[in-house]
């Protein structure tokens, strides 16, 4: 079992910088997930690890030993690719097998004549098949073993996939978007079937996927990553609950977070659509300020919106979504040539709003984000004394 | 190409059948005139083989010959001609200029296809370029180095400039580009070198490759008389199209039925190869190990 350590990790391909001097702490049997928008330098980074791409910059070490210098297989990884990558002339069994053979057996035990006069030979093959048995076993690919790659499904390659990067016993797992090119369900599905792989191997695992949902579900730690540096590194709850940026903000989250234009008044005061809000910030007055509400804050309110610390603005229905156990509502801020919001709720609240109607949203200004023009987090300042007494004014 | 298109409440079934099965006529009419056209010389040397000597030079044109010689021609061309060793020989040549161009073409290739190496573009251009010079260009310098080592009128002579095939190189280089770097990244985290990427993953895949150029370059060594003219006198070592010179010019004068027995008899084995291996284009290794 090992750590990893990634410092000042720098990358260029050509005139495009991938990694601008990236550093990592992965814990001992710590699933951390690297996540962000295509292009980021996620997968690159994992390749370093791995010993498939070289850096310009910076060490890899795992174990606390560096392993620079060492090529791929001697760095005791197992990697997952996104298209699974088996060998597609090689039985299920062969695949598994071949990581074993090729570091158990000497060269020439493996060549196709001379491996006929090797007496031991026969010993480590027969070890081999166990092990690729019990790979096997822990997968349910057992009844599978003879079949090529072809005659699968997708789900099943994958695990053989899995099966292959299990056998050896790495001491880290890197996957590589293992998950995108199945379906909806089948992922959900491997989803479950990977974070408990991951608790019964005990081994480090770092994984990289574009889609937020798989970082949020498995991962102990979440490293957010945009255009070759780490934006955000923390818990999947903190980078939900206190996003760092607005690009965490905007990434992390579905439906994605609603983003509303305020501005800075007199003293320091927020305005909302023209209204002051009880929040209060260090930026100088006039500045723009993105705040950031998350769909399930918003709520609808019924008649006239009043309440100390609660925010509210009109907004005309656009469409339902119906999950079943909940709805979606997609709203137009009416009059104003802006993106509309997404709220969600229960479905006996969105059976109270029927399309195009006019409604006043509201929500608790304590659970909404305030990002500064450059996209940084800023925290309210208190308003001292005078915050209980704020009455939000009516339009 | 402006013909009006029939609406759906127009076209009766019993129509559209109709129309579906002339226009299948039509393309395999044409398919089966350009067949015809090339298979004529073939279909002909095959009459004439059966043909006695009388008939070769009548002005009609027959398919079947009025009495049946085929016998007499082809006891005639195995009696006077060692045909079956001008065979050997060919088998002997195409097989080892094979077996060296794939060896020394296919690791090429993947390093040319999926290596990173400075130089490796301009290595690519020299390949295309080789491409462009013909056979003729360095056979007198070949001729001349043969002869100095004392290698003339031997196999090595005959297979040697054909050792290194640029096409092949070429060809395969083509082909492994789009095999998948995924693949070739998990064999080298599971420990494979470089050298067994090539034999063992990304070869095997490439039979689809190794069967088509394996038929250019038998066929183009097989019927190749220009090289073994130069350097083989020796007709022991003759390769078909140079045993079927030896064989006219000594042996059979004008006799065209014996001398088309011949050449039947030398095609054969090809043929059937091809017909074999025919099968493999169609199979297809298909890369369905990814996705």
């Amino acid at each position: 079992m090992a750590t990893v350590t990634l410092s000042s990790i720098a990358k260029s391909f050509g005139a495009t910088r991938v990694l601008g001097g990236v550093d990592l702490d992965i814990a001992d049997g710590e699933f951390l997930t690297l996540v962000g928008p295509s292009g980021c330098g996620k997968s690159t980074l994992i390749r370093i690890i791995a010993g498939l791409e070289h850096q310009d910059g910076g060490a890899v070490a795992i174990g606390g030993q560096p392993v620079d210098h060492l090529r791929p297989h001697e760095r005791r990884v197992a990697m997952v690719f996104q298209s699974y990558a088996l060998y597609p002339h090689m039985s299920v069994r062969q695949n598994i097998a071949l990581p074993l053979t090729m570091s158990r057996l000497k060269l020439w035990q493996r060549l196709p004549l001379l491996r006929a006069l090797s007496g031991q030979r026969r010993t480590v093959m027969r070890g081999i098949e166990a092990d690729v048995a019990a790979a096997a076993a822990q997968l349910q690919l057992d009844h599978l073993l003879d079949r090529k790659p072809a005659q699968l499904s997708g789900g099943q390659r994958q695990r053989v996939a899995l099966g292959r990067a299990m056998v050896r016993h790495p001491d880290v797992f890197l996957m590589d978007e293992p998950l995108s090119n199945l379906d909806a369900k089948l992922r959900v599905h491997m989803r479950t079937e990977l974070a408990e792989l991951h608790k019964r191997l005990g081994a480090t695992f770092i994984y990289v996927t574009h889609d937020q949902v798989e970082a949020m579900t498995m991962s102990d730690r979440v490293a957010m990553m945009d255009s070759g540096t780490i934006l955000q590194l923390g818990t999947p709850s903190q980078l939900y609950e206190r996003p760092a940026s607005l690009k965490v903000a905007q990434f992390i989250g579905s439906p994605a977070i609603n983003l509303l234009p305020a501005s800075v008044g007199a003293g320091g005061r927020l305005e909302l659509f023209g209204r002051p809000m009880s929040l209060a910030v260090q930026q100088a007055q006039g500045q723009a300020v993105s705040l950031g509400v998350r769909s399930e804050t918003l709520s609808l309110v019924h008649g006239e919106p009043s309440g100390t610390g609660r925010a509210w603005f009109s907004a005309r229905l656009r469409r339902k979504e119906n999950l079943g156990s909940e709805y979606i509502l997609h709203f137009d801020l009416a009059g104003r040539d802006l993106p509309g919001v997404t709220m969600r709720t229960s479905p006996a609240q969105a059976a109270g709003v029927s399309e195009a109607a006019e409604v006043t949203l509201g929500f608790d200004e304590a659970a909404c984000h305030l990002f500064a023009a450059d996209g940084e987090r800023i925290e309210p300042r208190g308003l001292g004394v005078a915050t209980a007494s704020i009455v939000p004014l009516r339009a | 190409m402006s013909a009006p298109v029939p609406t759906v409440a127009t076209v009766s079934p019993a129509h559209s059948a109709a129309r579906r099965f002339l226009s299948l006529v039509l393309i395999h009419g044409v398919l089966v005139a350009g067949a015809l056209f090339m298979l004529a010389p073939f279909i002909w040397m095959l009459v004439t083989s059966i043909k006695p000597p009388s008939e070769i030079f009548s002005a009609e044109i027959a398919l079947w010959p009025k009495q049946f010689y085929g016998v007499e021609n082809y006891r005639f061309a195995m009696e006077k001609a060692p045909l079956l060793r001008f065979a050997l020989n060919g088998v002997i040549i195409c097989a080892g200029i094979l077996v060296v161009q794939l060896l020394v073409a296919i690791p090429c290739a993947y390093a040319l296809a999926k290596l990173e190496f400075p130089g490796r573009n301009l290595l690519f251009v020299l390949v295309l370029l080789g491409l462009c010079i013909p056979v003729q260009v360095p056979a007198m310098p070949l001729y001349i180095g043969l002869a100095q080592l004392g290698l003339l009128n031997t196999y090595f002579a005959m297979m040697v400039p054909f050792f290194l095939s640029v096409f092949a190189i070429f060809l395969f280089r083509q082909f492994f580009r789009s095999f998948p770097d995924d693949i070739i990244n998990a064999a080298r985290l599971d420990g494979m070198s470089e050298f067994e990427i090539v034999w063992r993953i990304v070869t095997p895949s490439a039979w689809p490759a190794i069967a088509a150029f394996a038929v250019f370059s038998t066929v183009a060594h097989w019927n190749d008389l220009y090289w073994p003219l130069i350097v083989i006198s020796d007709a022991k070592l003759a390769p078909p199209p140079l045993g079927m010179m030896f064989f006219a010019d000594a042996e059979t004068g004008s006799n065209y039925g014996a001398l088309t027995a011949a050449a039947t008899i030398l095609t054969t084995p090809l043929v059937l190869a091809f017909l074999i291996a025919r099968r493999r284009f169609i199979d297809g290794i298909t890369m369905t190990g990814v996705k």
